[in-house]
């Protein structure tokens, strides 16, 4: 939506009352139009390309955006392809959004802000991948999901893969060089190439199939004898377009979709997802269903920290210790099954309201489980935290600074091990994380102790989160009422959640279709693989399980 | 036996020089009743290459036995350490598991890949295991059952024990896989520098008894007592050193970087399958067994039983345990000990494993070497 549109509409709409009834009228004649922009809406400025780069730098250097939350690719057909920008200032907390777009489909070329921000490096390989927009002065101009002979642009709208790309039979090539392409004054183009590996280099596949990368993740490591000098990240072994097919999907069934991103924040990717489409439908859930999600989201997270301690143990070689964390995740597993039936996969919330209401058994369980995991956390202090060998292990091994985490975008327990205040539950409250009281677990140190550490301590955070909800469920409706066919009205729209990992959002584009125009999630898990190369040079390739281990990715969400 | 002496490897035993009360049974009466019995319609070299096909069988059997034995009791034990059961499936309380699992490995295809040193490929595993049946073969079992004892013996344990790392540099390096190379480099510079606090170790008590023969040292405690109590604190410290060592020795957890599965998959051995990755199984629980039983024999008195001064009757009592149960028992209590070790502590690194050993149990042992020297001239030990 422009902004002009949203201005004309913004007018009338002085009490709340007659926004509704004017959006009930309004719909059914002309889709599309809402009575007043939405709570998630992103104010978009456009920028032409050769604008751009200046309007970046200023923001940049002159206000201080150091945060690149979130950068898509759009195909908007006729205004062309183009690029919306998130950015943040993590000092004064004001957010802005850019697009930009040019209408060359041929050879569409855009200035590049990986000098600025370093996780947009990944990110424009990303947008280079889908939809073949090529970024001068890029250093590292490849695909980054597909495959490197992949023939087309499969997010572009007027793309058919199938036609194109035939099953092929024969290995993956992996390139060996880059490119980086140069915009000349008079328009031409000078292209570079970067060799990724020198000759003679010592280089060790560590994945696609390895115990420690978990999941399908492929780095290639450069060593010299045991220390790594480079580390470069293939991914997209388990690539499934989730972003494109829900182009294709109604809104209720891009929700199954979001529970096989991260399958560990599952209950917080499906909420994100929830609440970017009830708030741009201006749908208000009732304050049970937000009771309940806040505690969905936060067992969640307990569920995933105790899975990230357990496989840093078994990466580190401590199986006992792995064992345990599985054993008490299992009972979170227990409640998740009776409310929701499922234990990974949990298929919980839905747009306005959760599948079900909570289970009879759900408070006691609940209450049971929290005396229970907070005498187990010592147990895990007394087998492997307090362990000599893991602190020699881990303190001051693969050390992050705050600059760094937040250049790469590395939300969550990584970015706040640093010292960022990234907490998407403090800086933007949603559900009913402003009813209650608990800590942003900060740490400096940065190291990976220091990110073992903050989950610990969010567990117990956690706990008491839920602690002072579990007993003040207020009665209401589950679901809210909807209409059979659910339409969002045209926009873009962004929400995000505080997920087991960091910030998972959800940036929403819709025509006023049943079904998305371009629904795009802000991964958790790419940042933190885009700084495994930061974090791992110089260290052992022991240390490369020990950092990958603590800055806690999970592979479906970064390849999604 | 020729009349000469005795031979360097064969049934020793019958020859212990110094008299002991003969209140333990002796199993060189059974070994003397057999040279005897094969003599009296042999001729002497072909009792004697008899006895030699009798005990490489019994040494072999015994391989295998105590292979499955261990096993089963690491999968148990790490079980009970996890809140687990461990195998409960095949035969009862899964012992048949480990059978099966031999019979699967057995039957497995040993597949040999393109671009390998496929000779040196196949030799590597055996390399390994001979080391290990060599050293197993020099544990004392019981008194006068002994299969290597010489007056070197220590010292003849010490130099078998290095083939081992010869096969693994060799399967490492014939692999042709970098994760295998890895893995081997980490394995040689690991165990030969391990090697040297387990020699230190061993030197310090050999300082207090005087023989490197495992007989005599064994006959020694069963005289005088333990050899831990009677060289109390140098002796302890040696013990503790020896078992951190030879825990490295064995490649196995926190110091089982060589295999390291979650960095290196299977280190060494990726390449290898069916039984010629049962061979680096068998002897990576036979190198456990021995390095138990190595401790037991010199710091906790072999087969010797444990006698308390001055309770006589107690002793007496203690006497009427074979000295064979004796010495398997004090070797699985060492076995469980560095199983909790495994089941316990993470991994440590590279360099970590090596700053250990260099800048802190080599020096230590030397100390502990100095101080048993000191105890013994001043005749300080019991």
């Amino acid at each position: 939506m422009t902004q002009e549109q949203e201005k004309t509409v913004a007018a009338p709409s002085a009490q709340e009352g007659t926004v509704k009834t004017a959006a009930k009228v309004a719909r059914p004649a002309a889709p599309a139009v809402p009575a007043a922009p939405a709570e998630n809406a992103c104010d978009l400025k456009t920028f032409a390309p050769a604008e751009l780069r200046r309007e970046m730098e200023r923001l940049r250097r002159e206000e201080k955006m150091d945060f690149l939350e979130c950068l898509t690719g759009m195909d908007w057909q006729e205004e062309g392809l183009g690029v919306i920008y998130h950015l943040e200032s993590t000092e004064t907390g004001k957010r802005v959004c850019l697009k930009t777009a040019t209408t060359d489909r041929e050879n569409p070329l855009l200035p590049s802000v990986s000098d600025l921000w370093d996780i947009a490096n990944i990110y424009e390989r990303e947008v280079f991948d889908f939809y073949g927009i090529k970024f001068t002065g890029h250093p590292d101009m490849r695909r980054i999901f597909m495959r490197e002979d992949w023939v087309g642009y499969p997010f572009r709208k007027d793309d058919d893969p199938e036609k194109q790309n035939p099953l092929r039979m024969d290995n993956e090539p992996l390139a060996d060089v880059t490119e980086t392409l140069t915009l000349n004054a008079d328009g031409s183009v000078t292209r570079r190439e970067n060799k990724i590996f020198e000759d003679g280099e010592y280089v060790v596949n560590i994945g696609p199939q390895h115990p420690s990368t978990h999941g399908v993740l492929h780095f290639r490591v450069s060593l010299d004898g045991e220390t790594i000098k480079k580390i470069d990240p293939v991914l997209g072994y388990i690539h499934r377009g989730i972003e494109k097919m829900n182009e294709s999907l109604t809104y209720p069934q891009t929700l199954a979709l979001t529970d096989r991103l991260d399958y560990l924040g599952a209950m917080q990717n499906r909420h994100a997802l929830c609440m970017c489409i009830e708030k741009a439908m201006g749908v208000e859930v009732s304050p049970r269903v937000q009771y309940i999600r806040t505690i969905m989201d936060e067992l969640q997270r307990i569920d995933s920290h105790l899975l990230f301690f357990s496989c840093l143990c078994q990466d580190l070689g401590a199986t006992t210790a792995f064992l345990y964390g599985f054993r008490d995740r299992e009972k979170i597993l227990d409640i998740f099954e009776e409310t929701c039936g499922g234990r990974l996969i949990l298929n919980y919330n839905t747009i306005g309201g959760v599948m079900a209401d909570i289970h009879p058994n759900f408070r006691k369980r609940v209450k049971e489980f929290i005396p229970y995991m907070r005498k187990n956390i010592e147990e895990y202090f007394d087998i492997f935290i307090g362990n000599v060998i893991f602190h020699n292990r881990a303190e001051g091994v693969g050390v992050l600074t705050k600059e760094q985490c937040i250049s790469f975008g590395c939300t969550g327990g990584t970015g706040r091990a640093s010292g960022w205040h990234n907490d998407v539950r403090k800086r933007m409250p949603y559900a009913a994380y402003d009813k209650v009281e608990f800590k942003e677990i900060v740490r400096t140190e940065g190291d990976s102790f220091a990110r073992l550490m903050i989950r610990m301590d969010e567990i117990r955070e956690s706990l008491s989160i839920i602690e002072q909800l579990i007993d003040n469920i207020p009665e209401g409706n589950y679901q809210e009422k909807m209409k059979p066919v659910i339409k969002v009205p045209a926009g873009t729209y962004y929400s995000a959640v505080e997920g087991s990992r960091g910030e998972f959002g959800v940036l929403l584009e819709s025509k006023g279709d049943k079904s998305p125009y371009r629904l795009h999630y802000r991964a958790t898990g790419l940042p933190l693989v885009a700084v495994m190369d930061t974090a791992c040079r110089g260290n052992m390739l022991a240390d490369l399980i020990t950092i990958g281990g603590t800055v806690d990715y999970v592979v479906p969400d970064i390849d999604r | 036996m020729p009349a000469a002496g005795r031979p360097p490897i064969g049934l020793a035993g019958q020859h212990l020089h110094i008299s002991f009360k003969k209140k333990m049974f002796d199993f060189s009466v059974v070994t003397t009743w057999l040279h005897g019995l094969l003599c009296s319609f042999l001729p002497e070299w072909a009792a004697i290459l008899t006895e030699s096909v009798l005990v490489a069988l019994v040494i072999i059997t015994l391989y295998a036995v105590f292979a499955i034995v261990l096993i089963y009791m690491e999968r148990k034990v790490c079980a009970a350490f996890q809140c687990r059961l461990g195998p409960m499936r095949v035969g009862k309380w899964g012992l048949l598991q480990v059978f099966s699992d031999v019979f699967k490995m057995l039957t497995k295809e040993i597949i040999s890949m393109r671009n390998t040193d496929l000779f040196l490929h196949n030799l590597a595993p055996f390399l390994v295991v001979t080391a290990s049946m060599l050293t197993f073969a020099c544990l004392p079992w019981n008194a006068g059952a002994q299969i290597i004892d010489f007056n070197v013996g220590v010292f003849f344990f010490l130099a078998v024990s290095s083939i081992g790392v010869v096969g693994i540099l060799l399967a490492g390096w014939s692999s042709n896989n970098k994760y295998s190379l890895i893995g081997a480099m980490r394995s040689g510079a690991q165990i030969i520098s391990y090697e040297l606090s387990i020699g230190m170790a061993m030197l310090t008590m050999i300082c207090l008894t005087g023989t490197m023969s495992f007989s005599e040292i064994c006959q020694q405690q069963y005289d005088e007592g333990w050899n831990i109590f009677r060289g109390h604190l140098p002796a302890l410290m040696a013990f503790v050193i020896y078992l951190v060592a030879g825990n490295a020795e064995c490649n196995r957890g926190p110091f089982d970087l060589p295999e390291c599965e979650s960095e290196l998959t299977a280190g060494y051995h990726t390449e290898y399958s069916g039984m010629h990755f049962g061979y680096y199984y068998l002897a990576e629980y036979l190198n456990l067994f021995i390095c138990a039983g190595m401790a037991a024999t010199i710091f906790l008195g072999g087969w010797a039983p444990l006698h308390v001064y001055g309770l006589d009757g107690l002793n007496g009592v203690m006497d009427l345990i074979p000295g064979a149960v004796w010495f398997v028992g004090k070797t699985f209590f060492i076995v469980f000990l560095l199983m909790w070790l495994r089941w316990t502590f993470p991994r440590l690194r590279i360099d970590q494993i090596l700053s250990l050993e260099w800048k802190y149990l080599v020096p230590i042992s030397m100390v502990t070497l100095v101080i048993m020297a000191l105890c013994v001239s001043f005749n300080l030990t019991f």
